[in-house]
């Protein structure tokens, strides 16, 4: 007996799983042979044009160059920072901060200001963009991925920047987590593997074992505010003095120099992974700079940042409870980690030679797209048990850290306290939260102020308020308090010391539904200049065929002239404008196709004995 | 004992550490978070619920001195914070030591440095005696063995403690 079988097709949209890089970012899917990227790598960058449109990845990237003081690159950094953490930095960036007194960066774009998150969620749009255009479906579900060394500020603001660029954030991963998902399910492998994790602004070490398919996350160490970047930085710094020399003229003030430069120093950083040597060139109103540098000077150079990356190694090492010959494979991920003296101290320190054979670039998105396929169900057997990276704790008395959730846990993870009243009638218990590992809460990071607000008048010490807190699997804290006599729910004020207040993150989200309204545009106006180029090309094809030349006269010119209308309007904004001389360009062209296709027929019925 | 409870396991002082970790990977797959993200509110809540007290259970449990000190805590047997009286000789002279090294006098060096390995010596030999001690209450269930393993525990703490003070002092002045 034979059935038909009716296929719906997935009702569920597709998971995709995000690489948010410091300097590029992706975006993959899991399909029935693996995971794949989709589109094209894109690089981090923004950049407001001086038409006041705001551009993303390549073009961006240009913009960088010729309007430095409107892009922004390595956003990353600044995701979940206040601004006394980035003074540094914001030193080497072209652009400014408007103001440095609230909770959350604001970047000054032309005449646009800009949060991170904001500008991250333009990554994420034009990364949803180009896979909706690739899979022809509407993408609205989403794992990204993220520093496994992030805090609780710099996730939570990862996770707005997804809701702002209208996806459902399902699940934050780990990056070197990712990475061996990635590894470990091409490989089934079994064992314990460090993963070295060296990017762009980032560092990240895990230390994991594989076992039947599930991923134990040991331990995670790691600097949030380490990576190529600071290699940048350095040859920058040699190239200032250089020219600063050659040119008695100093180029370090001027944005636009800094980021020709910066160009310049990273093409030299990129081929001496290859060649002994490379030269740093420069040119600039009509002056030349050329600085040749060996890789044995390089290597001195970057000794020092090397050597920062080892110490965590080491701790995690520690903090999983294995000795170094325990560890079966290193696994290298990150751009850095092409860099030969990276590799021979990551060989050292562990003993073993690193894997290489993956592309630092595209594995950590792989590995989203597995997890991305573990939450819908695709990929069965396989589990993830990540931990947290930093302890969490709230202040006592005299300014010290009370420890509630230690540091690498596996993730979730619950710690519940008990609070009281210290006076009389008391209305308000207020609970600071902290995360790190320093015994004085000046020396940690502060997370949030929790305010249990409207206790009931009562002698002091009588309240009893259990507060629980809970280290989601995204390595998000969840705060919820019950007074334990009612056993009803305790009502409380957050605030958070640094991100996007939940109002904001609305207001962004409702700002991003109108900028939703143009995304649709733009597709319309991509699809319909697609349309026009096929239509351009046939016609030219066509001009030197005999059904082309034997049209009248007057049919020609009418069709020369669709041709200069529609490559006039070809690069206007208005699909719908591209779409009618599209149109008219058909009509003229129809007596066209009817010869050709005659012609065609003809051919066909010459070759043809009947 | 929830903590057992919630791994599936009698609730014994003595376990196989394979056992357990079976236990708490088989119970990770079936209620970890990512078998529920597109579940319900209710269901995605009781696997959070669920997951972080298989994680708080198997950090707990896999370490015998955590698992000893969760059991006799849920058997209502409170610690005696009392100073072990065969260590006070001992633990005077340490602090002499101690006082000694901060003072700048490197000749209270090797005092230390043997103090140090005494102690830890002294904690191995708990740690053995424990895990006896697990055994014997597992077998016969009696409380009295319960008020043994809180002894032994606390003086645990004891030298655990004395053991962290004399690696902080060695170490601060090291480079001295």
């Amino acid at each position: 007996m034979s059935t038909f079988q009716i296929d719906f097709g997935n009702t569920q949209s597709q998971i995709v799983g995000i690489d948010l890089g410091t300097t590029n970012s992706l975006i993959a899917v899991m399909e029935p042979t693996g995971p794949r990227i989709l589109s094209g790598i894109v690089p981090s960058v923004v950049s407001v044009t001086p038409a006041g449109d705001v551009i993303v990845g390549a073009e961006a990237r240009e913009m960088l160059i010729t309007h430095p003081e409107r892009s922004v690159y390595s956003v990353k950094r600044l995701m979940g920072r206040g601004a006394a953490d980035v003074q540094e930095e914001l030193k080497l960036f072209p652009f400014r901060l408007t103001d440095s007194t609230g909770s959350v960066l604001k970047l000054q774009l032309g005449d646009k200001v800009m949060t991170p998150p904001e500008v991250s969620a333009r990554i994420l749009r034009k990364l949803k963009m180009d896979a909706e255009t690739e899979l022809g479906t509407p993408i609205t579900q989403a794992v990204i991925t993220v520093p496994a060394y992030f805090n609780d500020a710099q996730r939570q603001a990862t996770k707005d920047a997804g809701r702002i660029a209208g996806l459902d954030v399902l699940r934050l991963v780990n990056e070197p987590t990712a990475a061996a998902l990635a590894y470990g399910l091409d490989k089934r492998k079994e064992g314990i593997v460090a993963v070295y994790d060296f990017g762009g602004g980032t560092f990240d070490i895990s230390i994991l074992r594989l076992h039947e398919g599930i991923f134990e996350v040991l331990a995670t160490n790691g600097d949030t505010h380490l990576g190529g970047d600071d290699i940048d930085n350095l040859l920058l710094q040699i190239a200032f003095e250089d020219i600063q020399t050659e040119w008695g003229e100093d180029v370090s003030a001027k944005s636009d120099t800094v980021q020709l430069l910066r160009r310049a120093v990273i093409q030299a950083k990129e081929q001496l992974s290859f060649v002994p040597s490379a030269a740093i060139q420069f040119e600039y109103g009509g002056k030349r700079y050329q600085r040749e540098i060996s890789v044995d000077v390089f290597d001195r150079l970057i000794q020092p940042i090397v050597e920062r990356t080892l110490a965590p190694c080491r701790a995690c090492i520690a903090d999983a409870g294995v000795n170094v010959e325990d560890i079966n494979e290193v696994v290298m991920v990150g751009g850095s980690t092409r860099i030969p003296l990276v590799r021979a101290e990551v060989e050292k320190l562990f003993r073993a030679r690193p894997h290489t054979e993956l592309n630092p670039d595209e594995v950590v998105a792989l590995g989203a797209a597995v997890q991305a396929g573990i939450l819908s169900g695709d990929v069965q057997d396989q589990l993830l048990l990540d931990v947290t990276p930093l302890s969490l704790g709230i202040e006592t008395m005299g300014g010290l850290v009370s420890k509630l959730i230690h540091r690498n846990s596996t993730i979730p993870a619950s710690a519940t306290e008990q609070f009281t009243t210290a006076v009389d009638g008391q209305k308000n218990v207020l609970i600071h939260v902290v995360q790190g590992e320093r015994e004085l809460v000046k020396d940690n990071r502060s997370l949030a102020r929790f305010d249990l607000k409207d206790l009931p008048p009562m002698p002091a010490g009588l309240a009893r308020i259990e507060v629980r807190f809970l280290i989601d699997a995204n390595g998000i804290l969840n705060v919820t308090a019950k007074d334990t006599r009612t056993g009803k729910e305790q009502s409380m004020d957050v605030k958070p010391s640094y991100g996007l207040s939940d109002q904001q993150v609305e207001a962004m989200i409702l700002e991003s539904f109108e900028k939703a309204q143009d995304d649709f545009k733009e597709r319309q106006v991509r699809e319909a200049r697609v349309e026009a180029d096929s239509i351009l090309a046939a016609v030219k094809k066509a001009r030197n065929d005999d059904a082309f030349r034997s049209l009248p006269t007057e049919v020609r010119a009418a069709i020369d002239w669709d041709v200069q209308v529609l490559l006039r309007v070809y690069n206007d904004s208005d699909y719908l404008l591209i779409r009618e001389k599209i149109e008219r360009l058909n009509q003229s062209t129809r007596a066209l196709a009817e010869n050709m296709m005659n012609t065609a027929v003809r051919g066909a019925l010459k070759g043809t004995k009947i | 004992m929830q903590f057992y409870e919630a791994l599936g396991l009698e609730p014994r002082l003595a376990l196989d550490l394979e056992e357990l970790k079976n236990h708490f990977y088989e119970r990770s797959r079936q209620w970890h978070p990512d078998r529920f993200s597109r579940a319900g509110a209710d269901e995605q809540q009781k696997s959070l619920e669920m997951t972080s007290m298989l994680n708080d259970a198997f950090r707990t449990l896999r370490d015998p001195v955590a698992r000893a000190e969760y059991f006799l805590e849920q058997k209502g047997i409170v610690s005696s914070k009392h100073v072990p009286p065969e260590l006070l000789e001992e633990v005077f002279e340490m602090n002499i030591a101690l006082e000694e090294l901060r003072a700048g006098d490197e000749s209270a060096r090797p005092h230390l440095t043997d103090a140090r390995e005494r102690f830890n010596h002294m904690r191995d030999e708990i740690d053995h005696g424990l895990s006896v001690l697990f055994g014997r209450y597992d077998e016969a269930q009696d409380a009295s063995h319960l008020l043994a393993i809180r002894s032994v525990l606390d003086r645990r703490q004891y030298v655990a403690n004395l053991i962290r003070d004399v690696e902080k002092e060695l170490n601060v002045h090291v480079s001295n």
